[in-house]
């Protein structure tokens, strides 16, 4: 392969390179300010005012997930059990106005099941949240240090990487997830159903996503191992590794950061948009995308069926992409505020 | 302007024979892992692929009549050469004295649905990228333009506005807007009927089914446009060369509109390719909420059906297109920005 190893080939998204150079500026800024890059994205993010509402709602959320068992049983209700005695034998929908919204059942009852939709939604975010956050780590992880061995090492390795990355960047990817999730078995390393299916979510959406993060990491590896201090570092005797994890990784945590935040809201994205499909989490078991796929044969008879899982995804991945943006915004000096 | 390196037909001739030749290898790859993704990863996880395709109640004969049909018992490797031999010369799949002709170019035949592969993907083929051609018109020129302006006036009213718009847009999944705007257009207004109707048989029928798709499929794209066209203007503009422009005494729309806007448009064209290939090769969710009969909603019913053969003919295809579209991206890039090295 002949293809320059130092330049952003046409394939890579100049905005990726330059969002990581722009990240790596502010490395520089550091050094000029004497104060630390943490402490610095943490003075600019406490003036980003949207940016912490979005990093309250995800931290709301966060607890929303964890405490599912406890705000359900609040409010007396949970997720699996049926209230036939709400549903209209007529049309299967729910008695009431705004599909059966009661003091019992705060934001109403699925048709023919009767099932209470507020604990659905209450459980469903332990499932959005637990897929969006570990696929983004298995990303970040594998793309992490596939990212740095290609741009630390160069060379053949590096060649070898990022055809690999080219070559799943352009696969068509929403297809090979759904493929891949539909032929695991029901049971497999001792799990079974809902927790073989989020397993193999997890790690199938994990490693579409690498790419994204191996190509910025690369980049910033590329430039970040000519500079002055690395050579210092090499010339004082200091052996690859030490290169590697003290002066290289320390300075790569910035893009990390940012890459990561960017990557949970379109994970969340993924996984509804599989569950929706039907190939993701099934029910009983409340996910928000599953809820939306059965409420899409009710959108004229009770449209709040559809509307609630659909306003908590989008309030979720909103706030995701606020808190990240203001995230981005705090770690790049250049950048608009 | 000087343009450094003037490609000569010979160096453009040279980079297309390459980058044919990548997306060729990229093909193959891509054939060689859907194979493994049915072959080889149920027998991993303890399933007989045959019992995949006929079922898990199907007595052994008919098991044992599909294993035959489709060579599942020979090397992976003779199945890839078998599927590719039917796309140029047509392939006869038997067992036994049961005999099923699948003409060139094969690119499969069904053994649920018993019929071809091909006539399907022409089929359903104009729908999706009528979907796609519609909704990137107007994303393109909706988001486009919104970016654009956005980052002129930049802190202004409209500029808040339009990028909250945009960032509640790229949060918003397809289907939702999608079932939301069938409620409120179609069910609640009754403005528009909703239903997909086939061009031959009506056009504004056919006009009346297709723009609530194109319209909340562009929308979700021209929310991501606008914004990565906003960030990129505004760095566009920080350049010496712009400022050149304007010593110059340049008037402002030839500043924005010819030097300014051929550098925004570099990574706008870049995700242009993208997505209008991975749409073209399946819009799943438009398709799905919608319920257009084109190549998404084909290749879920496969999915789900567990139907080899059209996963494997529709897989090629969305990898076509998304290859085909990488591929005008390069080259329209050159075209654009002569800063590109055709290296």
């Amino acid at each position: 392969m002949t293809a320059p190893l130092h330049e952003p080939t046409a394939e890579a998204a100049p905005s990726a390179a330059e969002e990581a150079a722009l990240v790596a500026g502010s490395a520089e800024a550091k050094a000029v300010q004497g104060r630390s890059l943490g402490r610095i994205a943490w003075e600019r993010l406490k003036r980003d005012k949207l940016a912490l509402a979005g990093g309250m709602v995800v931290l709301l959320l966060i607890l929303i997930a964890l405490l599912a068992p406890v705000i359900a049983n609040l409010v007396g209700q949970d997720p699996e059990t049926h209230h036939e005695d709400l549903i209209d034998p007529l049309f299967s929908t729910p008695k009431g106005a705004y599909g059966g919204i009661s003091g019992d059942h705060l934001f109403g009852v699925e048709p023919v099941s009767g099932r209470d939709i507020f604990a659905r939604i209450v459980y469903g975010a332990r499932i959005s949240l637990l897929v969006g956050f570990l696929s983004a780590l298995v990303a970040v992880v594998l793309g992490t240090i596939l990212g740095v061995l290609a741009g630390f090492f160069g060379g053949w390795v590096d060649a070898a990487i990022s055809r690999v990355m080219d070559g799943l960047l352009a696969f068509p990817q929403l297809l090979f997830i759904i493929a891949l999730v539909s032929v695991m078995p029901n049971e497999m390393l001792g799990l079974t159903g809902t927790g073989v299916r989020l397993f193999v979510m997890i790690l199938v959406i994990g490693f579409f996503g690498w790419p994204y993060v191996g190509r910025v990491v690369r980049g910033q590896t590329l430039s970040l191992r000519e500079r002055e201090y690395v050579e210092a570092a090499r010339s004082l005797g200091a052996g690859r590794f030490y290169i590697l994890f003290k002066e290289l990784l320390p300075n790569l945590v910035a893009p990390i950061i940012v890459y990561t935040t960017m990557m949970i809201p379109t994970n969340i994205l993924t996984e509804a948009a599989l569950s929706f499909l039907g190939v993701g989490v099934k029910p009983p078991t409340a996910s928000w995308g599953q809820m939306l796929s059965a409420a899409i044969d009710y959108y004229e008879s009770d449209p709040m069926y559809m509307v609630i899982p659909g306003v908590a995804i989008f309030i979720t991945v909103l706030s995701f992409n606020l808190f990240g943006d203001g995230v981005r915004d705090a770690l790049d000096p250049k950048g608009s505020r | 302007m000087a343009r450094g390196t003037a490609a000569g037909p010979r160096a453009v001739l040279a980079y297309l024979i390459r980058r044919l030749f990548a997306a060729a290898v990229m093909l193959v790859v891509i054939i060689l892992v859907v194979f493994g993704i049915f072959f080889l990863v149920p027998r991993w996880a303890g399933v007989d692929p045959a019992t995949m395709f006929v079922g898990k109640q199907a007595d052994p004969a008919a098991i044992e009549a599909v294993r035959q049909k489709l060579g599942l018992a020979d090397p992976i490797f003779a199945q890839v050469w078998e599927f590719f031999k039917g796309i140029f010369v047509g392939r006869t799949y038997s067992s036994g004295g049961d005999v099923t002709d699948c003409a060139a170019p094969c690119f499969g035949y069904s053994f649920k649905s018993e019929q071809a592969i091909w006539p399907v993907l022409t089929d359903r083929f104009p729908v999706t990228l009528a979907l796609a051609l519609g909704a990137a018109f107007l994303w393109l020129l909706f988001g486009v333009a919104a970016g654009v302006l956005s980052a002129l006036k930049r802190g202004s009213l409209w500029d808040r506005g339009a990028m909250i718009v945009a960032l509640g847009g790229v949060s918003l999944p397809i289907y939702f807007t999608g079932m939301l705007s069938l409620a409120i257009f179609s069910y609640g207004l009754g403005w528009i009927d909703g239903r997909y109707v086939p061009l031959a048989e009506s056009f504004t029928g056919w006009l009346g089914g297709m723009i609530l798709p194109w319209v909340t499929l562009a929308f979700l794209y021209a929310a991501m446009y606008a914004r990565i066209t906003r960030a990129t203007m505004l760095e566009v503009l920080g350049e010496d060369y712009i400022r050149t422009a304007r010593a110059k005494g340049l008037t402002e729309p030839v500043v924005i509109g010819k030097h300014a806007m051929r550098s925004t448009m570099t990574p706008i064209l870049t995700m242009l390719g993208m997505d209008l290939g991975a749409l073209i090769g399946g819009a799943i969710l438009t398709e799905t909420t919608f319920s257009l009969p084109g190549l998404g909603g084909a290749v879920l019913q496969a999915i789900r059906d567990k139907d080899l053969p059209v996963i494997l003919g529709v897989t090629l295809i969305t990898s076509l297109a998304v290859i085909i579209a990488n591929l005008l991206v390069d080259l329209l890039y050159a075209v654009i920005d002569p800063r590109v090295r055709l290296s």
